[in-house]
């Protein structure tokens, strides 16, 4: 059906399943607060999380398989808004099934740290829900606000709290950047809407406009920010490290997949005519973010830095999809998301169970013969390792993820391939440490000195099983969900005032 | 009017950045993070006077954000403040590689 967002009832009926989530974690709230801190609480809470995650998982299927359109306004009913809500709602119901377990070893007892995960995922459905910029924004801050708190959730850990300093402070310099480019964009074009900012640059004949221009620059900076592209990539490897493990996850997959969301549909929908702006500096970015990040990534001892510079290099290979911005290139974002999910979550999870309380044993070292003592962890942890690096077979969807990225790169109407073979070249890089996890598990003796890893916990084997089954089955049978993602694109408006084709994909 | 608004906004959040990459005090880095927000609330109130009410409901919007970050972000710094008993930036350095 289509919705006329105009009306109060049929707004509301878009927003369904954020409605469903924001309501559930409200009332989980309140259930947080009922009761004392205790583990079982936390626990009980936890497994309420997870319901109304299941909840609002059905209801955005549902929606995606039923398929809708929406008037002008402020809420975009495409298949790409629920692709990417699928990938943060798995997401997040991996960091709360780790989050539980975690928790009760490292002595979190705050029930809230759970519902602070579901007010995160509202404000990323909002982010790829929007299509105007002060929705954008809401949802935005809506998701870092509740991030930062995560971050600095274990009050005794010191490393913790100095992440959540750094997080909180250049979090919100980038939101400030971000604010400013969208003052700057309203100036210029007397509108917020998205579609209408990509109307207007053409009606009002807008392509070399000054503020506009230092607008599009400031929103660059603002997302560069928040995706931890080179050179605004500076807080990453610090919160990563310091924040709790499943948080740690939930950040590297879940958020960067929501601010890469919201900046793709921006930047194809609002900023498609005035490519010539910023296509340069982009490309330079994403050069840079796929270089720095590899290289730097090479030389880490502790496994959660290295996974940090392993995710600023994947934010390289995604603004290449960004870059390329055709219907392919949305496909291609829209998959690797979800395979970079995946990997990066499954790693994180052995990352977790490796872990000791008080975030010990976190270096490459500790990983040492890893597969004498625990064999299914070591495997695991190889075919996360496999899948980043976009091994073909043994890395399962990791390698179709790189295959239609460069697919996309090259067939579109701008000169990407020395990014594509760039990303080649770089990937060959990122063996290096990729590899080198796996020849520290593999193939070098388990210390004698070594400390026993504790047995992994019962949710902690779901997601691990989960993300593992889903890397390789899908790398058998790709087909289908790239016949999803092929289907999954930003679209105008229905009803809108110009002719597609100016607003939309090329 | 509006040239000479957008100008001070302009300054103003030149000032915000240049405060944030330079001064080492957390509450100070903060404040200059929120004088940047408000230098924005100054250009989309002298836009909105162009545009009509959009700016002005976004400035409502920005503030109540502001509000927001500010009771997490000063929870966060005392935080820090309980662990390490100095706001100071040059201290905060467990976190390096």
């Amino acid at each position: 059906m289509n919705y006329d967002l105009l009306i109060p009832g049929q707004l509301l009926g878009a927003l369904t399943p954020d409605l469903i989530l924001m309501g559930g974690a409200m009332l989980l709230m309140l259930a947080a607060a009922w009761r004392p801190e205790s583990e079982g609480h936390q626990r009980t809470v936890g497994f309420g999380a997870l319901i109304v995650l299941g909840i609002t998982f059905l209801s955005v299927l549902w929606f995606g398989a039923k398929g809708g359109t929406a008037g002008p306004g402020v809420i975009a009913m495409d298949r790409f808004r629920w692709a990417a809500d699928i990938i943060f709602l798995l997401a997040a119901m991996g960091t709360i099934a780790l989050g539980i377990e975690h928790n009760v070893r490292d002595g979190i007892r705050y029930a809230e740290s759970h519902v602070l995960v579901l007010f995160a995922t509202s404000g990323m459905m909002i982010m790829a829900a929007a299509r105007d910029l002060m929705i954008l924004f809401i949802g935005l801050e809506l998701m870092s606000i509740a991030v930062y708190v995560l971050v600095g959730i274990n009050r005794r850990s010191e490393r913790s709290a100095e992440a959540a300093l750094k997080y909180f402070l250049l979090g919100a310099f980038a939101t400030g950047f971000l604010l400013y480019g969208i003052a700057l964009v309203y100036g210029a074009t007397g509108s917020t809407n998205i579609t209408v900012i990509g109307e207007r640059i053409f009606s009002y004949q807008l392509h070399h406009n000054a503020m506009l221009m230092v607008g599009i620059g400031l929103l660059l900076v603002g997302f560069g920010f928040k995706v931890a592209a080179v050179p605004f990539h500076m807080w990453a490897p610090d919160v990563y490290e310091g924040a709790p493990t499943p948080i740690t996850a939930f950040m590297a997959s879940a958020v960067k997949a929501a601010a890469f969301a919201a900046f793709f549909r921006v930047w194809i929908d609002a900023f498609n005519l005035v490519d010539f702006a910023w296509f340069a500096p982009l490309w330079w970015v994403a050069a840079f973010t796929m270089i720095v990040g590899n290289v730097v990534a090479l030389s880490q001892r502790n496994i959660k830095r290295m996974l940090a510079y392993s995710s600023i290099a994947h934010s390289g290979y995604l603004l290449l999809a960004v870059l390329a911005g055709s219907r392919l290139g949305s496909a291609a974002f829209l998959f690797y998301l979800l395979a970079y999910t995946f990997a990066t979550f499954g790693a994180f999870a052995v990352v977790a169970t490796v872990s000791r309380a008080g975030e010990q044993g976190l270096n490459i070292a500790d990983y040492d013969g890893l597969w004498l003592t625990r064999p299914w962890l070591a495997a695991g942890m190889a075919a996360c390792m496999l899948a980043l690096l976009g091994f073909p077979i043994f890395g399962g969807v990791g390698f179709f993820a790189k295959w239609y990225l460069l697919q996309a790169a090259l067939t579109t109407q701008y000169n990407l391939i020395p990014l594509a073979v760039l990303l080649v070249l770089t990937s060959v890089v990122s063996a290096g440490y990729y590899l080198g996890v796996i020849r520290a598990m593999f193939m070098k003796p388990r210390p004698e000195d070594a400390v026993e890893i504790a047995a992994t916990g019962k949710l902690t084997r779901v997601v691990l099983g989960v993300t593992i089954a889903a890397i390789l089955g899908l790398g058998i049978f790709p087909s289908r969900l790239v016949r999803l993602t092929r289907s999954s694109v930003p679209t105008p408006p229905v009803a809108a005032l110009v002719p597609q084709g100016t607003t939309s994909v090329r | 009017m509006l040239a000479e608004s957008l100008a001070l906004s302009a300054a103003l959040f030149a000032i915000g950045v240049v405060g944030v990459l330079t001064r080492r005090n957390a509450i100070i880095v903060f404040m200059c993070v929120e004088l940047m927000l408000n230098a924005v609330n100054l250009s989309f109130v002298a836009l909105s006077k162009l545009y009509g009410a959009t700016g002005q409901v976004f400035v409502i919007f920005v503030m109540t954000v502001a509000a927001a970050e500010a009771a997490v972000g000063l929870a966060i710094i005392i935080a820090i403040f309980r662990h390490k008993q100095t706001v100071n930036l040059q201290n905060i350095n467990l976190l390096r590689g």
